[in-house]
């Protein structure tokens, strides 16, 4: 084959940037090593073909390519592994390979339904089903959203399977981030006598606005007023499991943390989680001429300076 | 080797989060469960790169992709078992091997 880029994609060197990008696509379609399993001629050409295109895609590249600036071989593309050098590694059966097309060779063959029927069990790959006599059914892989709230204080979900099935869901109190729940014979049907497969359900918990987790402590970050926090008033504190009154130390200040004991998360077994508070003092979006002079007034009553530790190093 | 959602967004730049979630929502990518969150190992990510192909450089509509991994797998069901029978063959003793060979020509031929 022709080190010419334009020769390997079969257009002509006034081609368009989209005449490049079409004949690249075709070509792709044809030449792509995972359509072609085990065709290594395939993949050679397809190297070369991408380089090409690698080249090519890019007017300004493509610009110094014409004008001599840089040789079609200085776009060398790192050897990548494709799809079937996996899928077609030797050993163990592959995670995504399906043997559902030797379903039918079980009447012509009774050896073929005896040396594939048996591999059913060991899962269907994407959207196959499996050869075989009996055989437990595939498990089905889930991935489910849960509400913060949901999954902090447990609840039901209904929730449908990409078949149309709907499974009712418990959610169990404390349900983490990226944790799995397993529901027994929700899965693929089993062959012949075998029990259906589990549905494996995987949880993201979505973020709370203002609500943290750290495993089963929730922490919130509290505005107060500077009043609030001078005077050590009272204050409402929103929890997972409600409003509740919290009284402010006197003079506290913003990054001050309180612990409202055990307002976190209450799992099945086990004590319940904490709720921690982080204080940020926040001012109102207008201050008033009043509020300035009562600050002025403030000034001339405290000496208090709090970068007092900065200013002895420099 | 196994990898984070993130890790996989960062080896490949062409995906975007939400649309690997879709995919293993959809099942096109069935990626493992760890202790932290979803891993992915290299069979995932090369499978991830195979998708990215199929819709980006092949333009392959969405409601194709399901129909073109479903074969492929299926390529790969079929090629595995059949290297399996032909190791199977290739250990019997020469005189079934011939015989297997013999029986195999005589059946091809037939199919022309």
């Amino acid at each position: 084959m022709s080190d010419d880029p334009y020769k390997i994609l079969g257009v002509e060197k006034s081609a368009t940037q989209d005449e490049i990008k079409k004949a690249y696509r075709k070509l792709a379609k044809t030449l792509h090593p995972d359509l072609h399993p085990g065709d290594k001629a395939k993949e050679a050409e397809f190297q070369k073909v991408s380089q090409a295109h690698d080249l090519l895609k890019d007017p300004e590249q493509r610009r110094r390519f014409d004008a001599g600036e840089i040789d079609a071989s200085g776009q060398e593309r790192p050897e990548r592994a494709f799809y079937r050098n996996y899928a077609g590694a030797g050993g163990t059966r592959g995670r995504y390979d399906s043997s559902a097309g030797f379903q039918d060779f079980a009447d012509a063959s009774d050896l073929f339904s005896d040396l594939f029927g048996r591999r059913g069990r060991s899962g269907g790959g994407f959207g196959g089903g499996q050869g075989g006599f009996d055989a437990r059914g595939a498990d089905s892989r889930y991935n489910l959203e849960v509400d913060f709230m949901d999954a902090a204080r447990g609840g039901k979900r209904s929730i449908s399977m990409p078949d149309g099935k709907p499974i009712d869901l418990s959610i169990p109190a404390g349900l983490r981030d990226g944790q799995t729940l397993r529901l027994r014979g929700k899965g693929q049907p089993g062959q012949g006598k075998g029990p259906a497969g589990d549905a494996l359900v995987t949880v993201n918990v979505r973020p709370h606005p203002y609500f943290e987790r750290d495993g089963n402590d929730i922490e919130i970050e509290l505005p107060v007023t500077f009043d609030e926090a001078v005077l050590g008033l009272q204050v409402e504190v929103p929890t997972i499991s409600g409003t509740v009154s919290m009284k402010l130390p006197k003079g506290t200040s913003s990054g001050d943390r309180l612990r409202l004991k055990g307002k976190g998360i209450q799992p099945a077994k086990g004590t319940a989680g904490d709720q921690h508070v982080r204080l940020k003092i926040v001012m109102p979006d207008r201050v008033t001429e009043e509020m300035e002079a009562l600050a002025q007034r403030w000034r001339d009553i405290a000496s208090f300076n709090p970068r007092e530790s900065f200013g002895r190093s420099s | 080797m196994s990898y984070s959602e993130s890790d996989v967004l960062a080896r490949i730049t062409r995906l975007d989060r939400q649309e690997l979630r879709i995919w293993v929502q959809q099942g096109w990518i069935v990626p493992a469960q760890g202790e932290t969150g979803v891993v992915y190992d290299e069979i995932d990510v090369a499978r991830i790169r195979l998708i990215c192909d199929l819709r980006q450089d092949m333009t392959i509509p969405d409601d194709m992709v399901p129909v073109v991994l479903s074969l492929i797998d299926q390529v790969h069901g079929l090629r595995r078992e059949f290297r399996t029978l032909a190791e199977a063959v290739e250990h019997q003793p020469e005189e079934i091997r011939a015989a297997v060979i013999a029986e195999f020509r005589t059946l091809t031929q037939d199919a022309d």
